[in-house]
């Protein structure tokens, strides 16, 4: 099992949260303190190299117009991090390929990154979470159709090495694509898509052999999605994919006081506020689940869990913490209940958990509870019989 | 539905469009607005006992169908165009509310041999002012509350309870929502080619704002108006943007002497 180290790079130094009536879209950006930026970006561009140093891989992602998260564009991050460290792969979850309308542009930055890192990155594609819908303005009703054309496009990009060939697709019309420069991994970095809900999107995933990853979602539906990809062989032929990963929250101590303090700081993630118009855009979800919605029975991840205790956070393996030997049983726990998964991503950082904590966190981690979980296996097919045959 | 009403789908180019007609009389088409709440307004009654009254469900609401060619109201106007010619209908007064009044406008510039007049109510579709001008409230980036204050001159009027309806009726109203906003979002409301395109109507034009319409306010149907050729502009007191369902009387009295 590979173990990632994750922060949004969030924004902390806010008024009072009780006083905001959001942290997403629309919170006036007076609230953003360009001297508070410089040196929040600096701090967990370290913690990255710290991270690297302490042999973890590092995981980055973007947001728009949010106090949770200042990383605007992660390919920068990347392209950081593939210059300034040397060991740990690099993983971009992801591109945003529906909202940022530029597939090609986004196929060139990746093989750059690619080379610049001798091959050290992997490259995911997300649909984006609603909220993105404002900043990008991209229509809610087909990010599904633009993720994909967007991803089998950078793919194929990358892929092609006999000279430019042209795209005229449903979101986007390019002449003459001819990468330059193409990336260092052949044919390509492996490739991640995220998903918590629409099973057809991650099976379509496996038949890939692309990477799948859930955040922040109770172990039986982490389990129910794991399933349905590690079955999609059954479907496409293909054996199990490119693997499963999974993020938790994740605080390690010396003490389970000192840990529960930790992840309690954490939970900011979890408590974000944002207006109700953000949450839902028209069309994001299927008409089925809207239906729900109208009758008042789908809320969604974030709001259900908002107001759950640790405990039950740690339960449902959303939050993993404790002392190493805890947080290693916590992990096996959760492989084990899951049927398995190959990375385990862990936001460490989040909301006002200082510089030192979190180093202190990601060490204890590092240096006593990754040697426990190293070893796990690779996630497997299901019915090996069938997917030998 | 009242026992004169008769549903159907009429097929137009291979898509399935659900048609209720109505009454009988001169042909009226009726696009109504995005949230289709005119089927069972009182104001439909009355127009129903004078004529025949034609109402299609646009691709992607009611359960018409939404092929993914159908990108805009531009495109949808060529299918209901192409409905007046398969039902054959000439002499057809359209009346289209809120983003049904955009369809028809979108109508009116491309072809008006069937149609003899068109009236539009607090219709959405062109941009009026510059860049940073906000012309329609963004109702998707306002607060759900906002959008109803806006929308109703009394709120009570527009509230629904879902909790009686059924999940065939509850799918309507969320296919609703997602085909208004598959429609609309980009470029918001509107379409940057009708404003250049009004000075072809050729019909008589009458639009009905309601005063308290806080989406698009009477100062953007007026400009509208004014783009169209002896097009008569008349606001009706106390209704928002539903003034045909806020205040049907007003809106009947105002209309009747324009389709008689």
């Amino acid at each position: 099992m590979l173990a990632w180290h994750f922060t949004e790079m969030p924004y902390p130094n806010l008024p009072p949260l009780e006083s905001l009536s959001t942290m997403r879209v629309s919170l006036s950006n007076q609230h953003y303190d360009p001297m508070i930026g410089a040196d929040l970006y600096n701090r967990y561009l370290d913690e990255y190299m710290i991270a690297d140093d302490l042999g973890l891989n590092l995981l980055c992602n973007e947001h728009h117009q949010t106090a949770t998260c200042l990383d605007v564009a992660a390919p920068l991050t990347a392209a950081i991090l593939a210059r300034q460290t040397s060991k740990g792969r690099i993983c971009i979850l992801g591109n945003p390929v529906a909202n940022r309308g530029d597939p090609i542009r986004i196929a060139e930055e990746m093989a750059m990154i690619d080379c610049i890192s001798r091959g050290r990155l992997d490259v995911g594609f997300v649909r984006g979470v609603p909220y993105e819908i404002f900043a990008a303005n991209t229509n809610p009703t087909q990010t599904v159709e633009r993720l994909w054309e967007g991803i089998d496009l950078c793919v194929k990009a990358w892929q092609s090495v006999d000279g430019p060939f042209n795209f005229e697709g449903r979101f986007t019309h390019r002449r003459a694509v001819n990468l330059w420069p193409r990336p260092y991994q052949t044919p390509h970095p492996a490739v991640w898509i995220t998903g918590s809900s629409d099973l057809d999107n991650i099976k379509k995933a496996a038949a890939r052999g692309y990477v799948f990853a859930t955040f922040l979602q109770p172990h039986a539906k982490v389990k129910w999605m794991f399933d349905g990809y590690r079955s999609a062989f059954r479907d496409t032929g293909l054996p199990g994919g490119g693997g499963t990963a999974y993020m938790p929250l994740v605080y390690t101590a010396d003490t389970e006081e000192e840990a529960e303090k930790g992840a309690r700081e954490l939970t900011w993630y979890l408590a974000a506020k944002s207006e109700p118009q953000y949450r839902n855009p028209p069309g994001y979800v299927p008409v089925e689940f809207n239906v729900q919605a109208l009758k008042g029975t789908f809320t969604g991840r974030t709001d259900a869990m908002r107001q759950k205790s640790l405990e039950f956070l740690k339960e449902e393996g959303v939050m993993v913490y404790g002392t190493p030997d805890s947080v290693a049983a916590q992990i096996k726990r959760l492989y084990t209940l899951v049927g398995g998964f190959d990375h385990l991503l862990m936001m460490q950082q989040a909301g006002s958990l200082d510089h030192a904590r979190t180093v202190k966190s990601m060490t204890l981690f590092a240096r006593e509870v990754y040697p426990q979980i190293k070893d796990l296996a690779r996630t497997r097919p299901l019915e090996l019989a069938s997917a030998a045959e | 539905m009242p026992s004169t009403a008769q549903s159907s789908s009429v097929s137009i180019q291979n898509l399935l469009l659900e048609v209720e007609r109505r009454g009988a009389g001169k042909p009226l088409l009726l696009l109504a607005g995005e949230e289709q709440l005119e089927r069972e307004a009182p104001f439909l009654d009355a127009l129903a006992k004078q004529f025949e009254v034609i109402i299609p469900s646009l691709p992607g609401f009611g359960v018409s169908e939404r092929p993914d060619w159908i990108a805009n109201a531009d495109d949808i106007s060529y299918i209901l165009l192409d409905l007046l010619d398969k039902l054959d209908l000439t002499d057809v007064t359209v009346l289209g509310c809120s983003f049904g009044g955009w369809v028809a406008a979108e109508m009116a510039v491309k072809n008006t041999s069937r149609i003899s007049r068109i009236v539009l109510v607090d219709a959405y579709g062109i941009k009026v002012r510059g860049p940073f001008d906000r012309d329609i409230m963004d109702i998707w980036t306002s607060h759900p509350a906002e959008v109803a204050a806006a929308k109703w001159a009394d709120v009570e009027k527009g509230k629904r309870d879902f909790s009686q309806m059924n999940d065939d009726q509850l799918t309507v109203v969320a296919r609703n929502i997602e085909s208004f906003a598959r429609f609309c979002w980009d470029p918001y409301m509107h379409n940057p080619k009708l404003r250049e395109r009004l000075h072809r109507i050729d019909v008589p034009a009458l639009l009905i704002w309601g005063e308290k319409d806080g989406i698009v306010d009477t100062a953007y149907g007026e400009a509208y108006a004014n783009l169209i050729p002896g097009a008569k502009f008349a606001t009706i007191a106390g209704a928002g943007h539903y003034p045909h369902l806020e205040a049907p009387e007003s809106f009947l009295a105002t209309l009747h002497p324009f389709i008689n």
